[in-house]
């Protein structure tokens, strides 16, 4: 079995302006992210649900499927 | 196939909850917010019964004056949508089915068309609620306190593979493959065993092997087998220990490999080798391994990873798919499917932009480091449950997809597209666009069948569609736009 082989891209995807990068570094990905995830958790600081406690302790629903 | 979503519903600031009636006003508000769209299907009810049908070549059949049961009452919690799809209230949850889609990017394409859908109706019905109350929609598959709703895949298969074929090749995937489809979780649940994040929401809730029920005591192969098309050839293969996902690539890969999966299944070239000694355990084993190296026992004693588990039916795919079966969504799949077992074997972070439960867990780590939360804080439990929010302002998975932070297949316009029209290339097609044409003649519908009103309006003509292959843009599409409904009925009928 096959471990740890990195793909190389051999087909055109589907639609290649959406297609996701291959071989993307995982430190260049990571740092980028984490930079910008910054302005992301300030936002996130104002949207979310304020009272948490509260809000979760009352989130119940019946259980389905 | 097709996915079938259950979403949670909360109203803020109620006096009391009432997910029934909640569901109620958000499933029958996206009928008010069409206002005016030429797709006045909310008259049109559902047909539940299930007569059992005679084909002619095209999958249809036409019968004359079929005798009607009275379901006047039906339409009130039963949407059967344009874009061929079905909204409705199941239990105490809103739930989309997607239309009948033929291959894996159709269906991610309307499963998030239907999170559009739900949108435009929570807006709609919080209209008529009080001023200071918000109708909340959450896709998910937890309250967190034991109470799990689904998300519920399906697929057809020919009826010639033995169901115990199907348990033996499927059951070893599906429990693997939450390390790609998994939408994380903030703790645990129904009993089993602590820990601050894991990497399904429903892995907790699985307690058996196989059985038919899908509320309690949930089997991780459901046996339901309601084809909804011609049992003598389909079976329908429910799935339903899939996570909800917000991710596309998520929703992507888990219908895309699962179809190949089946037909590697069908093929016969996927037996009893991956077996595992103990299913149930090991799901929930995976669940907590955030790392994906920890082995599980197979039933011939070796250990191996979900990674190696995964890569097993990767390679049969690839060694067994022909060219014709390859086709370009399948090909892209099997691609993904294997840049993803790449990263996770290299390290689960790298995906932190792809898949739901790392996208989710990067997210959790940054704000648990900002605020010195501990993983048991309420705050990061709101995450958890805020990152499945459907809302645009609100949802935190949509805040990162509009902040570029999470990998996008598709476009916003597509999307709006899918919520209006069917898939071209199934029945769906001829059920969307006779919905979409004719909604004053139609009187109910199914996945199956058609019930057209005659032109006295109180005779019914009943058209069966049970080759879902069948009712493409290709077969019907030239007779759909060049014909009234009483002709299109006649034209059916003669075709017997």
């Amino acid at each position: 079995m096959s471990t740890e082989k990195q793909q190389e891209q051999v087909n055109p995807p589907v639609d290649e302006t959406e297609e996701i990068e291959l071989n993307v570094k995982s430190s260049e990905m990571d740092e980028e992210f984490v930079e910008d995830l910054d302005s992301l958790l300030d936002e996130i600081d104002e949207i979310l649900e304020e009272d948490s406690q509260e809000f979760v302790e009352n989130y119940i629903q019946r259980g389905g499927q | 196939m097709g996915t079938e979503t259950e979403y949670g519903i909360s109203v803020k600031n109620a006096r009391e909850q009432d997910p029934v009636a909640a569901s109620t006003l958000v499933v029958n508000a996206y009928k008010t917010s069409r206002g005016d769209t030429p797709s006045a299907t909310s008259s049109v009810t559902w047909d539940y019964e299930q007569e059992s049908p005679l084909m002619d070549a095209r999958g249809f059949l036409a019968e004359a004056d079929t005798p009607i049961s009275e379901a006047d009452t039906n339409s009130v919690v039963n949407d059967i949508l344009i874009n061929g799809g079905r909204y409705y209230v199941d239990h105490a949850h809103p739930e989309y089915c997607t239309p009948e889609c033929a291959n894996a990017r159709d269906l991610l394409l309307y499963e998030k068309a239907g999170e559009l859908i739900l949108e435009v109706s929570r807006v709609t019905a919080e209209r008529l609620l009080l001023d200071n109350q918000e109708i909340i929609i959450y896709k998910n598959n937890t309250d967190y306190k034991g109470h799990s709703y689904g998300s519920h895949e399906n697929y057809l298969m020919s009826r010639k593979v033995p169901f115990d074929a199907i348990v033996d090749g499927l059951t070893p995937f599906l429990v693997t493959r939450i390390i790609i489809t998994g939408s994380g979780k903030v703790g645990a649940e129904n009993g089993s065993r602590e820990t601050d994040y894991q990497i399904s929401q429903r892995a907790d809730f699985f307690e058996k092997e196989v059985g038919l029920s899908t509320m309690v005591n949930r089997p991780l192969i459901n046996t339901r087998d309601e084809p909804h098309a011609d049992d003598k050839i389909y079976r329908r293969l429910h799935v339903i220990v899939g996570d909800s996902n917000m991710s596309e690539l998520s929703i992507y890969l888990k219908v895309g490999i699962t179809s190949i999966v089946l037909q590697l299944i069908e093929k016969g070239v996927v037996g009893k080798q991956f077996g595992l000694k103990d299913p149930v355990a090991a799901i929930k084993s995976i669940s907590r391994d955030l790392s994906c190296k920890n082995q599980i026992e197979l039933a011939d004693g070796e250990q191996w990873t979900p990674i190696q588990v995964q890569r097993a039916y990767l390679k049969l795919a690839q060694q067994h798919l022909t060219t014709e079966e390859r086709t370009p969504v399948v090909e892209d799949v099997l691609e993904k499917w294997q840049y993803v077992l790449d990263n996770l074997e290299i390290d689960p972070m790298r995906l932190s932009q792809h898949l739901d439960w790392i996208i989710k867990k990067k997210l959790i780590e940054a704000y648990r480091k900002r605020h010195g939360y501990q993983w048991t804080d309420a705050h990061v439990q709101m995450l958890d449950l805020q990152y499945h929010d459907i809302r645009p302002d609100k949802g935190l998975y949509i805040r990162l997809l509009k902040n570029g932070h999470v990998k996008r297949l598709l476009n916003h316009e597509e999307i709006v597209h899918a919520m209006h029209y069917p898939p071209v290339d199934t029945r769906a097609y001829f059920r969307g666009t006779c919905l979409r044409k004719f909604p004053n003649h139609i009187y109910s519908a199914s996945w199956n069948s058609m019930i057209f009103l005659g032109k006295d309006r109180r005779s019914f003509d009943k058209i069966m569609m049970d080759r879902p292959h069948f009712g493409t843009q290709q077969i019907v599409g030239e007779l759909l736009n060049n014909c009234t409904a009483d002709e299109l009925v006649k034209k059916l009928r003669s075709k017997r």
